[in-house]
């Protein structure tokens, strides 16, 4: 398989490689995929008081096209409010890195993992007086939407 | 220009031997002639050519030249030997017995006859990827026409006894087939006193040229085919069209010499496989697929726990093996042979297969276990499920979000 410039740059250098303290309100995680299945990604978002992602970090285990992808939306999504977040799209990464037919799943494995990590921000946010600190971050597992 | 990878996949094909090679291209130029062509010299020189490799490809599994068919590999010599016999023997039964691990052309022929109202018996087999006697010798009924199992494993190298297997098929009756495929020049074989009925063969595995191959066919005691390709009654009658003397001639001087190079191939594969394995298992969970002891010296599987194949793949793209992840196919499901080992489909998307060769140097090995080791470490740091792991957690108690 011939991989696009963009997937090996990403492979080569990924951009905000990391984890971020999950039990922090003002950090959402987002997991997604299963091992199983040959993917998991990590995305964690910190949103700062005017709810602007402020940063992003991820980790993931899958194809050079999975890292390529989460590595992608973490440039993009940092700076942008949760609601212009949201508005990523799986055809846009795709579409960035040129992936092909059967790397699609790679990239709505992207969008998946920033609706959970909003998502999880955003709970957090509801419950913040509850809200145990030192959660295990890593039993946060999201749905995948599709 | 990049200097050319570091070829470790030598069971997925081999270079043709230069020696093959030297030998074939008379046979494609003034030597054209077809072997089947009884009136003149450029016929009989052809002819001539096709028996002698007909007879290097005989002694180096202990046949008889008669009991060898030229097909055009082992594809064709599955597909010829399982339905050519269960179509030859419907009439006695119906039932076939093969293994979860055959190579695709077994697996795949076997399923076209149960579309065809044949009845396959598809057997486990152990952790180790190696079959329970006991549970073979539970599966065959008295309608069993026929069993086929695979001498060595394309993907985790295991050796089948098929001694033991064969002699329990000659007692009850049902035709043994053998896919000698990733066997030959590896493994001796022995066929005047092996109780196997059929054995397929490919050259490119062996150092040989790519589309040819064999069947073996006994003929003490005698075994009865149907024939796939009808034409000029080629072979028999067994195999028709018209005999490729160039490839035939590579595919004798390939056995020929792998007859001749087992016993130094094996030892030095022996080593640099030792000396992979010793490089590779210093990297912290790393775990070798398929039994260690029956196995041919030339396949190391490992599993890189929380690294995926394909990933791996990608960052040692200076070196030429592959990966059981379903990641490097379109199929988005994980090495069936591994599954079938019961590895779970994390460790089988993570697994990797080194195949050594004739070639290999031991320059090769130490520059592989030095870009491996680090195209691991540098994933693992990636990779969300070596940091959950490090943290002391298990990760088959998470309950993941399946999609
Ligand atoms: C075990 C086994 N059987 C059959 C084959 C098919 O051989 P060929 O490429 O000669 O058709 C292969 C090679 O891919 C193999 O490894
Ligand atoms: S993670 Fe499997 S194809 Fe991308």
């Amino acid at each position: 398989m011939a991989y696009s410039d963009k997937v090996l740059d990403h492979y080569d250098n990924p951009r905000n490689v990391g984890s971020m303290s999950a039990g922090d309100d003002d950090v959402g995680t987002g997991m997604v995929g299963a091992p199983a299945c040959g993917d998991v990604m990590k995305l964690q978002i910190k949103v700062n008081a005017e709810g602007i992602i402020e940063d992003a970090k991820f980790k993931t285990y899958g194809c050079g096209s999975a890292i390529a992808s989460s590595s992608l939306v973490t440039e993009w999504v940092k700076g942008k409010s949760l609601a212009e977040a949201l508005e990523i799209k799986n055809t846009a990464i795709a579409e960035e890195l040129a992936l092909p037919p059967v790397k699609i799943h790679c990239s709505i494995l992207a969008e998946d993992a920033i609706k959970a990590a909003v998502a999880d921000y955003r709970a957090k946010q509801g419950f913040v007086e509850e809200t145990e600190s030192g959660a295990c971050p890593a039993v946060v597992v999201e749905k995948a939407a599709a | 220009m990049m200097p050319r990878p570091i070829y470790l996949d030598y069971s997925a094909t081999t270079p043709v031997d230069p020696r093959v090679l030297a030998k074939m291209i008379p046979w494609l130029s003034e030597n054209f002639g077809n072997p089947a062509s009884r009136s003149h010299a450029y016929g009989w020189a052809a002819e001539e050519a096709v028996e002698i490799a007909r007879e290097q490809v005989a002694s180096l599994i202990g046949a008889d030249p008669r009991e060898i068919v030229w097909t055009s590999g082992a594809t064709e010599s599955n597909n010829l030997a399982i339905k050519g016999a269960a179509r030859f023997h419907s009439a006695r039964g119906k039932h076939l017995i093969t293994v979860k691990t055959e190579h695709k052309s077994v697996l795949d022929t076997c399923r076209e006859l149960e579309r065809d109202g044949f009845e396959i018996t598809w057997l486990d087999v152990q952790e180790n990827g190696l079959i329970d006697f006991d549970v073979f010798a539970a599966a065959i009924r008295p309608d069993t026409i026929l069993a086929s199992v695979m001498l060595v494993n394309n993907e985790i190298g295991v050796i089948q006894d098929i001694a033991r297997l064969g002699t329990l098929c000659r007692e009850k009756g049902v035709i043994f087939h053998v896919d000698a495929a990733q066997a030959t020049g590896k493994v001796a074989i022995d066929l005047a006193s092996l109780p196997v009925d059929m054995m397929s063969l490919s050259a490119h595995k062996t150092y040989g040229p790519k589309g040819i191959g064999a069947l073996y066919v006994s003929r003490k005691p005698r075994v009865r085919i149907d024939a796939l390709i009808h034409g000029g009654g080629h072979e028999r009658g067994m195999r028709s069209g018209t005999l490729p003397t160039h490839q035939i001639v590579g595919m004798g001087e390939a056995y020929w010499i792998a007859r001749e190079n087992m016993g130094a191939d094996n030892e030095r594969a022996r080593w640099l496989r030792d000396r992979l394995m010793q490089g590779l298992m210093k990297l912290d969970q790393v775990f070798v697929n398929g039994d260690m002891d029956q196995r041919v010296p030339h396949n190391l599987n490992l599993s890189f726990n929380f690294v995926e194949g394909e990933s791996l793949l990608m960052g040692i793209k200076d070196v030429a093996v592959s990966s059981g992840s379903a990641c490097t196919s379109a199929s988005l499901e994980p090495s069936y042979v591994l599954r079938a080992l019961g590895r779970s489909d994390e460790l089988a998307h993570s697994s990797i297969r080194f195949s050594i060769g004739r070639f290999t140097t031991q320059d090769e090995i130490d520059a592989v276990i030095e870009k491996i080791s680090a195209s691991v470490s540098k994933l693992r740091e990636l990779s969300p499920l070596w940091d959950m792991h490090r943290d002391g957690i298990d990760l088959s108690t998470v309950q993941w979000a399946a999609h």
